[in-house]
């Protein structure tokens, strides 16, 4: 009756086996490839660079400005201005306005990244109920798996740095623009398409003039989705090397320094929450012809 | 206009929806009804054996009630639904065997296409609703303005340009519709129930516009509807679809007076036949010499016309005139009203 109380299981020795056999792989797998994929990544690096000098070399009150007047041009709402500017001006009184740039810097490069790779899979998951059906599973995966795990062969292949940091950022926060871009065009009214097909619409005509912009405010949720994913991903990102208010939140947890955690980890909420308000807005605001008004 | 209004012909057209429908193409022209193809081999017969012949430059109708095929026949003219076997011949091209690309050009230069809830861009103004065929051909700005702007003031709605359809009530959205399918100045115009979604006065209204227009335009327009009423008013020809089958084909006048079985009957019966039937249909040869009364009217009076014009000179009958002014025969009142009345015999033969 031993089976029954305890879960009859592979025996040691293959277990380990098992495991020595696909670590080795990798292993090889990445002595051999790991600098030919590292070089496959410069662009990435280079473009990570390029965004950091820029936000951080800029002088602080034109990075502000600029921040406020494309807050301004998204949402055309004063207070949702007003609320950015007030959280980078306490962010920056505390002295956290590199690292805060830093991070921005990152996150838009992953939601630039996010937005290349997201926004054709969901095209071509709208188009094929197939490709569909094999893309979810693994959208699942990639929201579940625990960041932790997809870390450890990003690391072994690329080592540490901003762009392995970059690459676990990027996927964990792309399934939620996949599946928007997806659901936004898979919404689109049949009878629309219908009628755009009935003028003569090519496939390039109809997604570009009637599903696209039909998708969009869903296409904006899923960006908004993903940039939330990405800011939560910062302090782990952190650990492989990716500079930013992460790291003062890592220096915090293993000195128990609980202001310093708790300043940095406010500045993350406070960019969150105004990236969150501005991208809203800007969704709302492409949902206007929605509104109905008899006149 | 660019285009002389063609003829299509639709020969021997079935559309049989599920997997596999060719396959079962010969057991339904052998006479398997609907219901048993449903229940035997789980699909569903839309078109039975479709003949029909729409004279270019006229209004067909098609009439049925809904899931008698109306809207799948009519999306055959364009191909947005693909036969399962037949022939749509166009100015001697068959759509049903054009390529992808001969299509597309067939759908952006040949046919315009008006919907019953419109089928409107919601992302876009009245105005970049109207230019999307326009557009969609690739025409210069300048060259979509102009006739866009013509077909808005056209339809009545100048000033509107720049709202979107939500803040459009139904009528005025099926006008922007209207211009949308007018503008691309199709020869073909395809008419989904484009008024049946409207309130009755809003769709007389449309309908006034739409045969206002069509005296200028002179394109074929297959309209579709399941209101005898629209299709009479309409309807230089009619044909009548029941279970996706051809029932009867005529023009208002035959369908009154003739119709083929019950289920046609019973369509008419309620039809203000005064308003369909012609003089010419019941007049008498006229009287030798003079003329029976001071009144006449010419052919293809209504008898509803003919009798205000009776009830107005205080006479008993009426002679009839052809377009010289000849005298071609004579109407009795009694023979007006008898005639107007439905006869309760063919209701039930």
């Amino acid at each position: 009756m031993d089976w029954f109380y305890s879960f009859p299981h592979m025996n040691d020795g293959s277990l380990s086996a098992l495991r020595n056999v696909i670590d080795d792989g990798f292993r090889g797998f990445t002595r051999s490839y790991g600098d030919a994929i590292e070089g496959l990544f410069q662009p990435l690096q280079a473009f990570l660079i390029w965004a950091e000098r820029l936000l951080t070399g800029t002088p602080w009150p034109v990075v502000l400005l600029v921040i406020a007047g494309l807050a301004w041009l998204a949402s055309r709402s004063w207070p949702i201005v007003l609320g950015a500017v007030a959280t980078l001006l306490i962010i920056g009184w505390f002295d956290m306005w590199t690292d805060t740039m830093r991070t921005i810097s990152m996150i838009f490069v992953c939601t630039v990244i996010a937005v290349v790779i997201g926004l054709p899979l969901g095209i071509l998951m709208a188009r094929s109920d197939r490709l569909s059906r094999i893309i979810t599973p693994v959208l699942d995966v990639m929201q579940t798996m625990p960041s932790f795990v997809y870390l450890i062969p990003v690391v072994m292949l690329l080592g540490i740095g901003r762009v392995p940091g970059v690459i676990a950022v990027v996927i964990y926060a792309l399934p939620p623009i996949i599946r928007l871009t997806n659901l936004g065009i898979r919404q689109v009214d049949r009878e629309t398409l219908e009628a755009a097909r009935a003028f003569g619409s090519s496939s390039w005509q109809l997604l570009k003039k009637v599903q696209l912009p039909l998708a969009l405010p869903t296409i904006m949720a899923g960006m908004n989705q993903t940039i939330m994913m990405a800011l939560a991903m910062v302090v782990i990102a952190s650990m492989i090397g990716v500079q930013g208010l992460g790291q003062p939140v890592l220096r915090a947890i293993n000195n128990q320094y609980f202001t310093l955690g708790l300043f940095n980890g406010l500045a993350i909420v406070g960019i969150a929450i105004m990236f969150d308000r501005v991208t809203q807005a800007y969704g709302r605001r492409l949902q206007k012809h929605q509104e109905a008004m008899h006149d | 206009m660019t285009d002389q209004a063609p003829d299509i012909e639709i020969r021997s057209l079935f559309k049989i929806f599920g997997t596999d429908g060719a396959a079962y193409v010969e057991v339904v022209k052998q006479g398997m009804s609907k219901k048993e193809l449903n229940a035997r081999h789980r699909h569903v017969l839309g078109l039975r054996d479709i003949n029909l012949t729409m004279h270019g430059g006229c209004i067909q109708v098609i009439m049925g009630l809904s899931g008698s095929g109306k809207s799948t026949l009519i999306r055959h003219i364009n191909r947005l639904i693909e036969p399962t076997s037949g022939e749509v011949v166009i100015a001697g091209t068959d759509v049903v065997k054009m390529t992808q690309k001969e299509l597309l050009d067939f759908r952006r230069y040949k046919t315009a296409m008006v919907f019953q809830k419109f089928g409107l861009l919601p992302h876009r103004t009245v105005f970049e609703n109207t230019v999307y065929g326009l557009e969609v051909r690739g025409l210069s700005a300048r060259e979509q303005r102009d006739t866009a702007m013509r077909w808005i003031e056209r339809v009545g709605l100048k000033g509107f340009e720049s709202k979107y359809p939500n803040q459009l009530s139904g009528g005025m959205q099926q006008r922007v519709g209207l211009a949308r399918a007018l503008a691309t100045d199709a020869p073909i115009l395809l008419m989904d129930e484009a008024f049946s979604a409207l309130d009755p006065l809003i769709r007389m209204d449309m309908q006034t516009v739409l045969l206002d227009i069509q005296k200028d335009v002179g394109k074929t327009i297959v309209f579709i509807t399941h209101d005898l009423d629209e299709a009479l008013r309409l309807g230089d020809s009619i044909a009548i679809l029941r279970d996706g089958e051809m029932i009867q084909v005529g023009s208002a006048q035959d369908i009154v007076l003739n119709p083929a079985d019950d289920y046609v009957a019973n369509f008419v019966r309620h039809v203000n036949r005064g308003k369909v039937i012609h003089v010419d249909s019941i007049m008498m040869p006229p009287f030798p010499g003079t003329p029976a009364s001071g009144a006449t009217v010419s052919l293809g009076t209504t008898l509803e016309d003919a009798a205000e014009v009776l009830a107005r000179e205080d006479a008993d009958g009426i002679d009839v005139t052809d377009p010289s002014g000849e005298r071609v025969g004579h109407v009795a009142l009694r023979q007006i009203v008898s005639a107007m009345v439905t006869p309760h015999f063919e209701a039930s033969a």
